[in-house]
């Protein structure tokens, strides 16, 4: 609760906050309230930049398409995405950190071995791979190869945790009730590692948008006429000497975006633990 | 010291061999074969081609053929531009990503440590500021967007460089890819440099150096700096793996012809020996320039290697 307060406090995170919401609003309502879909075409606006015709608020791209619709749709996508990936990774992390934290020994030295040696790979390069391992564009690949990356980090963390939870108290007296290991793990072991973990989560919401924009942007992730951010970026670059507002749009979006998850980050980190600061 | 370094050269063969394959199994899992796209051939011509490129083997046989020709350095031949063998078509691009990614971190490096000890040293106060907020900005975004936009107010705005383009080299055309690379790997060296220099000067053995009537300049330079280096120096193998990553944006941003398209478009093409070669050739890259790290590491805090 002080923890909540002092977030409370911090003027930048009160900011971020009230930014956030905003854009999360306006991507999850703002598409309703425009007469165009992301993907119909305007045959008699092709490119148009921004303010001309009051229909298009954000101006068209090539192709006629209305360029606030798809940015929001965009960012709906990517955050969607990123807040997904970020709960796969974390699954797939709380799972490994807390078998091996709570099995010790021989399987922990093997599990924390592996997530070493993945680490060590160039990760990128799997990834990239991953998202082509099946149907290109499919947004369950893209959730998997983005999670696979995210749960390395996440492991280690979950692991430390359990290994300081396992010689609490309250474990030793599940055990003495003769609770099964299994059990002692997903009730009492599991629960309480839910507090640190969902504020690295926050954390990496903000890598997540970008390994999902970067994605896309290479032509790997989401597809046309699909819209996310990287996607978008991506056409917008190749626009920019006769539409800079095909660029400056979606970046737009991305930057604030990703500025404000940051503050947030450091805001929170801030108010856990005062010591940091 | 060299002990340790023959330990650590000791240590890379045996990582290598686990990239290369975990890299082989996952590249030959993905469904669907490098000549799908033609799809005139018929069953006879492509059960030839398979023949020929000894895709009808069994997987072990064709592992144990992989790993008998990387021993010769022979990455085999392309599947997707048949005219090449994976050798040529990464000697033509690798001298342009190596050039652009080595010189973006020399430039970090150059940058990002002294703006990370003006910080430093003088703490609290306007430039030290200034140059938090602009390392905050350059950590968070990334090169698909900084890229862009640089190429949109450098180039097209202001015309003062190039747009995209390479023309061998030529200093004009990598100021904005070099520039866009180096960016937030300066931004964190700057910020590393910062926070530890801050905790060494801290420190009571500076205390001490200044009790003993050590000016501010000398205490700097004789004692504070060379720990306060070594986060700096860790972060050297991690910075070229953003590097390696950050080539491929920048390589498609400003149409250089560098190794990251053959990445991205060998993994769509399903062409298995380029995409195995990339990730061998850059896995290489990122081992050995952490093992540099970690040497000079070992060189700078004589702890590490005696551990």
């Amino acid at each position: 609760m002080q923890a909540g307060r002092r977030l409370a406090s911090n003027r930048h995170t009160r900011l971020a906050l009230a930014v956030l919401g905003i854009i999360t609003l306006l991507a999850v309502v703002g598409p309703w309230f425009s007469p165009w879909a992301f993907d119909q075409l305007d045959w008699q606006h092709l490119a148009l930049p921004p303010g001309h015709i009051a229909a298009h608020w954000f101006g068209t791209d090539r192709l006629g398409r209305d360029l606030f619709v798809r940015t929001l749709c965009g960012v709906r996508l990517s955050l969607l995405i990123s807040i997904l990936a970020s709960l796969v990774s974390l699954g797939i992390g709380v799972a490994w950190g807390a078998v091996a934290g709570f099995a010790g020994a021989r399987t922990d030295e093997w599990m924390m071995r592996f997530v070493d040696v993945l680490y060590s790979l160039p990760y990128l390069f799997i990834v990239i791979i991953l998202t082509t391992l099946f149907q290109r564009g499919s947004i369950g690949v893209l959730l998997v190869a983005i999670g696979a990356v995210g749960w390395l980090t996440t492991a280690r963390i979950v692991r430390g945790e359990t290994l300081a939870l396992k010689r609490r108290e309250f474990i030793e007296a599940a055990r003495a009730t003769g609770l099964a290991p299994a059990a002692i793990l997903v009730r009492h072991i599991v629960p309480n590692l839910l507090g640190p973990v969902a504020v690295y989560a926050t954390l990496t919401i903000p890598q997540m948008i970008i390994f999902e924009s970067f994605l896309s942007f290479l032509g790997l992730g989401v597809q046309e006429p699909q819209a996310s951010l990287g996607n978008l970026i991506n056409v917008g670059a190749q626009e920019m000497q006769s539409a800079p507002w095909m660029l400056l749009v979606p970046t737009l979006f991305l930057v604030t975006l990703l500025i404000c998850l940051n503050l947030l980050g450091d805001g929170l980190r801030d108010a856990l633990d005062p010591r940091e600061r | 010291m060299l002990r340790y370094a023959l330990r650590r050269i000791g240590g890379l063969i045996p990582t290598l061999l686990v990239i290369v394959t975990v890299s082989f199994c996952i590249v030959r899992l993905a469904p669907g074969g490098p000549f799908d796209q033609e799809q005139t051939l018929t069953p006879a011509v492509r059960a030839n081609l398979d023949h020929l490129y000894g895709l009808d083997q069994p997987l072990a046989t064709q592992y144990a053929h992989y790993l008998g020709g990387l021993l010769h350095g022979d990455f085999g031949p392309s599947l997707s531009q048949r005219d090449f063998t994976v050798t040529e078509l990464i000697a033509q691009g690798l001298p342009v990503s190596v050039t652009v990614g080595l010189l973006a971190i020399l430039l970090a490096l150059v940058i990002g440590i002294p703006a990370g000890m003006v910080a430093a040293i003088w703490r609290n106060q306007g430039a030290d500021h200034g140059l938090t907020l602009f390392a905050a900005l350059a950590v968070a975004l990334p090169s698909f967007v900084t890229g862009p936009l640089f190429a949109l107010v450098f180039g097209l705005a202001l015309h003062w460089l190039p747009v995209a383009g390479w023309e061998r080299g030529a200093p004009r055309y990598l100021v904005l890819p070099v520039l866009t690379l180096a960016l937030p790997v300066a931004a964190y060296l700057a910020r590393l440099t910062r926070a530890s220099l801050l905790e060494v000067l801290g420190s009571p053995w500076i205390r001490s150096a200044r009790a003993r009537g050590l000016g501010g300049t000398r205490v700097l330079w004789r004692h504070a700096l060379r720990p306060a280096l070594l986060p700096a120096v860790s972060y050297l193998g991690p910075a070229l793996a953003y590097v390696v990553t950050g080539s491929l944006v920048v390589e498609t941003v400003f149409g250089l012809p560098g190794t990251g398209r053959y990445l991205v478009q060998g993994a769509i093409d399903r062409d298995y020996p380029l995409v195995m070669g990339m990730i061998v050739v850059y896995g290489t890259l990122l081992l050995v320039f952490n093992l540099i790290a970690d040497l000079l590491y070992g060189w700078l805090d004589p702890r590490v290697r005696h551990e």
